[in-house]
């Protein structure tokens, strides 16, 4: 197996391609930002030497007084061949192409070449004509200036794009659902590091804990293998397919093969592996960060509490819409429930489920709800409505809800409306690993990810 | 074997880009499905004889390389009475484009299910089981899995058909032998993955179950371009 370590977790890297003339060139930015703001020594390349940030430019890789763990490519197509054959001479660990002119605009010429040589001295490289390599707080090969980036924290999420915007602008929603990555990478043309390598190496990496995926399509044979490997992997793996409507003009001649369009034949071996299939980019910030908190699959018994009949059963119509049970509770959950309530909520909550605390509840009255419902069998997943207009709740519901999760392992999923005197309910929750929704549907689409995640 | 059997149909049939009925039938024969008794004959007296053998009623379909479907260019009869009706159904067939030659079989019944084959460019062969049969296109009721499948999985495939009941007995039907379909779906899906370089899609399509076991009606394999070497 390829050491991936090198290109994710360097010490050394030298950014190859930085201008002494022109501070707004790709590898300048690069240079910059990893040379102010990262905890990493960083070297610039260029073959007419000169000083950059009042530092040294190299003249070329051999000069550089320690040993390089990570190249970041950045100059013209041409001379990449040159720069990589400069690497493996220097033992460099691994290499990020960002360099685009190759297979995209047909060179397929040039990148076999890069290929070829790099497979020959087992150099691994991301690219080329991608982004790179984004980890917060280790590491940032975007050539996209730090201030207009949207960061998300450190988390147990990582993301391979085959698309470098998408890369960028999934971190905003990420950052936005206050979900953490542990790598963010962007594949582009793929020629070497691609998404079945990934996919090994981010099983075994301890950061991650959910593997997700933007694809636009595999090679040949390739989603067979991705699918086999992803149903044997143990972390839930997440994919999001662009290129869903590619299909149906073609002529067919048998049933099969008009019946098993293109898109169909993905989203069915996904299923049958256990991938979680997102549908769209939403879909994949939900489903990342419910299965970032709690990785086991569900079969989808869900129980749904509020304070207001009404989001109680819209809560209810998106369960079945997206083939989730919210079974009646039996008696004994009821009575279980009831026995804790407070005496001016007990008469008027409605138990059945959707449980209706009304608005009189207090935190003690949902604290009863969720310790009954976690104890019982015929629930494997709670979503809490919650409306913190209502005068009985307080700030510190979320992380006393969240408690009893950590005590009983029954998942939770929140909605609170995401407005900022809100803000200490929602950490309360989201700090203890309870994943919170802006929206009812994006709870109810949290709680499908767990259950997505089963084969079937 | 199969792939040896396979690749010599596909050389005989890799221009017209397809394998037709007969062969078809005779190579899913080989695997170990069930598949209808049926003759072919290239005259009007071996029609004949080949009714007589099999016994009325019959189906007659013709088998020609320029006649993909079957149905829509008019060459499917069924409900064939005596020798009379095939004898005029021989003469309407041979008048079709390429007539090679006509298909005899025995008639069948039963609930109409397709299970079919495509070779996904990147997930290899993949099986597709559905309701409906023929009217597969009004009622889209199919499921899809990579082969092979175990006939364990094969089942799990037929539970999340919206029409599973109707397997499962409808309104008093009796249920249709679910171990027989389960087992052609999972023997069709190893042979499907066996040969899966020399085809490009498969339709048992319909295939019929009963009771009693499941009985493969009709048979179209198309053809890889590039053979085994494919992609």
């Amino acid at each position: 197996m390829v050491n991936f370590t090198p290109l994710f977790r360097p010490e050394t890297v030298a950014v190859i391609g930085v201008s002494t003339r022109s501070d707004l060139h790709p590898a300048n930015v690069i240079y910059n930002k990893l040379h102010l703001r990262y905890p990493l020594r960083v070297f610039a390349v260029n073959p007419k030497g000169g000083r950059l940030r009042n530092e040294t430019v190299y003249r070329r890789l051999s000069e550089i007084p320690e040993p390089v763990d990570l190249a970041v490519i950045a100059a013209r197509a041409d001379h990449v061949p040159g720069i990589l054959e400069a690497c493996i001479r220097n033992r460099v660990g691994g290499a990020t192409v960002i360099s685009g002119g190759f297979a995209e605009i047909g060179r397929t010429d040039l990148q076999e070449r890069i290929t070829e040589m790099a497979r020959e001295a087992h150099l691994p490289f991301v690219g080329p004509n991608c982004l790179g390599i984004y980890v917060p707080g280790k590491l940032d090969t975007f050539f996209l200036p730090g201030e207009r980036l949207v960061r998300p924290e450190a988390g147990n999420v990582a993301l391979v794009s085959q698309s470098g915007g998408v890369l960028v602008d999934q971190m905003v929603k990420f950052a936005g659902q206050g979900v953490g990555l542990s790598l963010g990478v962007s594949i582009g043309n793929k020629a070497m590091v691609r998404e079945l390598d990934l996919l090994e190496y981010l099983a075994a990496d301890e950061s991650t804990d959910v593997i997700a995926f933007y694809v636009e399509g595999f090679g040949p044979g390739e989603g067979r293998r991705f699918a086999q490997q992803a149903s044997r992997c143990s972390k839930p793996v997440v994919v999001l397919k662009a290129g869903k409507t590619s299909e149906g003009s073609r002529a067919v001649s048998s049933h099969t093969a008009s019946l098993a369009g293109d898109h169909r034949v993905f989203s069915a071996v996904m299923a049958q592996h256990g991938i979680a299939e997102a549908n769209n980019e939403y879909e994949l910030v939900s489903f990342c960060e419910a299965l970032s908190c709690y990785p086991r699959t569900i079969e989808g018994k869900v129980a749904v509490v509020s304070v207001s009949g009404g989001h109680g059963v819209l809560a209810s119509d998106a369960c079945a819409a997206h083939g989730l049970r919210v079974p009646e509770l039996g008696r004994d959950v009821q009575e279980d429930i009831q026995k804790d309530l407070s005496d001016s909520v007990k008469g008027i909550a409605s138990l059945k489920n959707p449980v209706d605390l009304t608005g009189s509840a207090l935190d003690d009255d949902f604290a009863a709800a969720v310790a009954a419902l976690s104890r019982s069998e015929d629930i494997d997943c709670i979503i809490l409505l919650l409306l913190p207009y209502s005068p009985g709740i307080t700030s510190d519901l979320g992380a006393r809800l969240s408690h009893i999760y950590l005590q009983t392992g029954k998942p939770l999923v929140a909605y609170v409306p995401h407005v900022e005197k809100f803000r200490m309910l929602i950490e309360g929750f989201e700090l203890n690993r309870v994943p919170v929704s802006s929206s009812i549907e994006g709870a109810v689409l949290m709680v499908e990810a767990m259950k997505r995640c089963r084969p079937c | 074997m199969l792939k040896e059997a396979m690749k010599q149909l596909w050389e005989t049939y890799r221009e017209a880009g397809w394998i037709p009925e007969p062969e078809a039938k005779a190579f899913f024969r080989s695997g170990g499905l069930a598949v209808p008794r049926f003759q072919t004959a290239s005259d009007r007296e071996g029609a004949l004889a080949a009714g007589e053998a099999i016994g009325y009623p019959v189906a007659a379909k013709v088998v020609s390389l320029d006649v993909v479907h079957k149905t829509e260019a008019g060459g499917v009869k069924v409900g064939i009475a005596d020798a009379t009706e095939l004898a005029e159904t021989y003469d309407r067939f041979a008048l079709l484009p390429g007539f090679r030659e006509v298909l005899v079989e025995e008639m069948l019944s039963g609930t109409e299910v397709i299970i079919g084959a495509k070779v996904d460019v990147q997930f290899g062969c993949v099986v597709l089981v559905g309701i409906g049969g023929t009217g597969v296109e009004v009622y889209e009721d199919t499921t899809i899995r990579m082969a092979p499948l175990e006939a364990e999985e094969a089942g799990a495939m037929l539970d999340r058909l919206r029409g599973n009941r109707l397997l499962r007995g409808f309104r008093g039907a009796p249920p249709v032998d679910r171990e027989a379909l389960q087992h052609t779906l999972a023997t069709f899906s190893r042979m499907a993955l066996e040969v899966e370089g020399y085809i490009e899609s498969i339709d048992l399509n319909p295939v019929m179950c009963t009771p009693d076991g499941c009985t493969i009606a009709d048979a179209r394999i198309m053809l890889s371009k590039r053979g085994e070497g494919r992609r």
